[in-house]
């Protein structure tokens, strides 16, 4: 089951990693870049259920 | 004697040329089974009748194989079904085994790859062959069958021009040099290709229309020293040469060059030689920086679209092979599932003429060769998705997995150009089961019999029609029975596992019908009443 809880020890530097990543970077960069991370992110996940729920929680939140 | 043909295309073979029959000057003869179109789903089908003594009569319009190479690349299980109609020893001899390939990204390589061959089968994972080569040895072991009296007959220059329908047969109206006549058939089953005439006339046409593409192919006759492996590119970087391109190694130092051009193009211009040789030199040269000497041999333009039937039986008329289902090129699905389609409606036809079994039976053609279709349309629309990305976002993704592909092995298994053919499996559907054995998965009921040794020999060797395969146990039984009383490694993991002792039912086109720890009479029975559509 996928962990909706607070999950994060020092939330504020991981969001600051995020955000540093892009910085300097055209769209078409940034855009590049967050594929390239969803897909490194997904293969760690390594299960498509799991993959599915945080699909739908990022669907269901926009 | 008129001449009321127009060939559609030049022969690569002429392998059943005209002959006037005495039927032609006769009332209609009623047969059990006519097959429209001689291509490898057609023969294959007359063939695998023929043997089990079901008379086939092929009517085709030209006169034997057609030029270029169209399918190139035959599946083991392809080869696995020639080998049961006794026709796979020429296609392995000419035919280039290949198990390497390369994928490139614009100018760069993205990694190589070995279909590492796993040990304990008979036929290589797959073969490159023409497909004239396919069909005239299929014709040639035809031709050794009739000697021997398996009534078949192929009839060239005999093309359909109306069929009438009727509860209890199919009315053939024919054309030919000699001018018209007719025959009746208790079941005509249609292999005339993507654009089937037969379904035209019966008003039918495919459902949905998932992809549509224009590969422009060029066969090209070439002695260079290329390595005898797979390449594709995506975006490739030569001028002019559309979104992907592939290049392979056929006997007879072809090598076969598609160029995927997209939907709007104009045909004409792309087919124009010198266009042609222009795109050719760009590819042959990229790796090596030179052009080497090279003809070309054949060029088309081919279009597809992924999509089938909605039904492939209608009452006494079947649809098999491109007639009722197409796919993209990339995957090896269209003359495998072809094949598949073949060997499945062959068995259940004779069972049916010969009265083992209920006509229902044969509605399970639809059933589990749809079930084919869908999945073959499934990898088929992945991997052109991935190929030719239908938004923004998605080329962003496609792109990044190419970007990943290079550093990181993980993103290789994404990378999709096509998911090459496997055998389908009908696990679940109707006519299958049960699953008594705690046994392996590539085995269970549904699944091809995967090959393995036995004796001298192979598994494969030994499963022409429904038979009992017994493995470290007995069945008493008046089935057709394979014991094999200490088996191979290799047929231990795959039709053991854990287990110490099974018993499996096959059916007559090597699918798994069901399997047991231990030998029950009663429940073999039911099984094979459940295979045969009995209950």
């Amino acid at each position: 089951m996928l962990n909706l809880s607070p999950n994060l020890a020092d939330p504020d530097g991981c969001y600051d990693l995020l955000i540093a990543a892009h910085e300097g970077l055209s769209k078409e960069e940034s855009d590049a870049l967050n594929a390239r991370l969803i897909l490194i992110l997904m293969n760690h996940l390594g299960d498509k259920a799991l993959f599915a729920e945080a699909l739908e929680a990022a669907k269901s939140a926009g | 004697m008129n001449a009321p043909f127009r060939d559609r295309y030049s022969l690569a073979f002429t392998l059943y040329p005209y002959a006037k029959v005495p039927a032609q000057d006769a009332a209609p003869l009623r047969h059990p089974v006519v097959i429209v179109g001689g291509g490898p789903v057609g023969l294959g089908i007359a063939l695998d009748l023929g043997l089990k003594g079901t008379p086939a009569l092929v009517l085709d319009d030209h006169e034997g194989a057609g030029l270029g190479s169209k399918a190139i690349c035959f599946s083991k299980r392809t080869l696995d079904i020639a080998r049961r109609l006794g026709a796979s020893g020429p296609m392995v001899d000419k035919g280039v085994v290949w198990s390497k390939g390369r994928v490139f990204y614009g100018d760069g390589q993205l990694f190589q790859f070995d279909l590492l061959p796993e040990e304990g089968h008979r036929h290589p994972a797959f073969i490159n062959l023409q497909q004239p080569y396919f069909e005239k040895f299929l014709v040639e072991r035809i031709e050794a069958a009739q000697a021997e009296g398996a009534p078949i007959e192929i009839r060239g220059r005999n093309r359909v021009s109306a069929i009438e329908r009727f509860e209890d047969h199919t009315r053939v109206e024919i054309e030919t040099p000699n001018g018209p006549y007719a025959v009746e058939a208790d079941y005509l089953i249609a292999c005339d290709g993507a654009r089937s005439p037969i379904r035209d006339m019966m008003g039918l046409d495919f459902e949905g229309r998932v992809f549509e593409d224009n590969f422009l192919i060029a066969d090209v006759h070439m002695k260079a020293d290329f390595p005898t492996e797979r390449w594709f590119w995506f975006e490739p970087p030569f001028k002019n040469s559309g979104q992907s391109a592939l290049l392979h190694k056929q006997p007879d130092d072809i090598w076969r060059i598609d160029f995927q051009l997209g939907w709007d193009i104009d045909r004409e211009l792309e087919l124009e030689p010198e266009r042609i040789r222009a795109r050719v030199d760009a590819m042959l040269s990229s790796q090596t920086g030179a052009v080497p000497d090279y003809e070309l041999h054949w060029t088309s333009i081919y279009t597809f679209q992924c999509r089938r039937m909605e039904n492939f039986r209608h009452g006494r008329v079947f649809f098999a092979g491109d007639s009722a289902h197409q796919v993209s090129p990339f995957g090896a699905r269209g003359a495998n599932s072809g094949m598949q389609d073949a060997e499945n409606l062959a068995w259940k036809l004779h069972a049916v003429l010969s009265g083992e079994a209920p006509e229902t039976l044969l509605d399970s053609y639809h059933d589990e060769r749809s079930h084919g279709a869908d999945e073959n349309i499934l990898n088929s629309s992945r991997a052109t998705d991935f190929m030719t990305p239908k938004s923004e976002q998605s080329t962003i993704f496609r792109n990044a997995v190419l970007d990943l592909a290079n550093k990181h092995a993980f993103a290789r298994p994404l990378v999709n150009s096509g998911r090459l053919s496997v055998p389908c499996s009908y696990e679940g559907m109707d006519l299958f089961g049960p699953d008594e054995l705690d046994g392996p998965a590539v085995t269970a009921p549904g699944r091809a019999c995967v090959d393995a040794p036995v004796g001298n020999g192979y598994l494969l060797d030994h499963l022409t029609g429904f038979t009992l395969v017994s493995i470290g146990t007995e069945a008493e039984t008046s089935m057709a029975q394979v014991h094999i009383a200490d088996p191979s490694p290799e047929l231990r993991a795959r039709y053991l596992g854990e287990a110490g002792q099974a018993i499996y039912l096959i059916r007559p086109d090597q699918h798994v019908v069901a399997r047991w720890p231990a030998f029950d009479a009663a429940e073999v029975a039911s099984a094979m009443k459940k295979a045969l559509g009995k209950c």
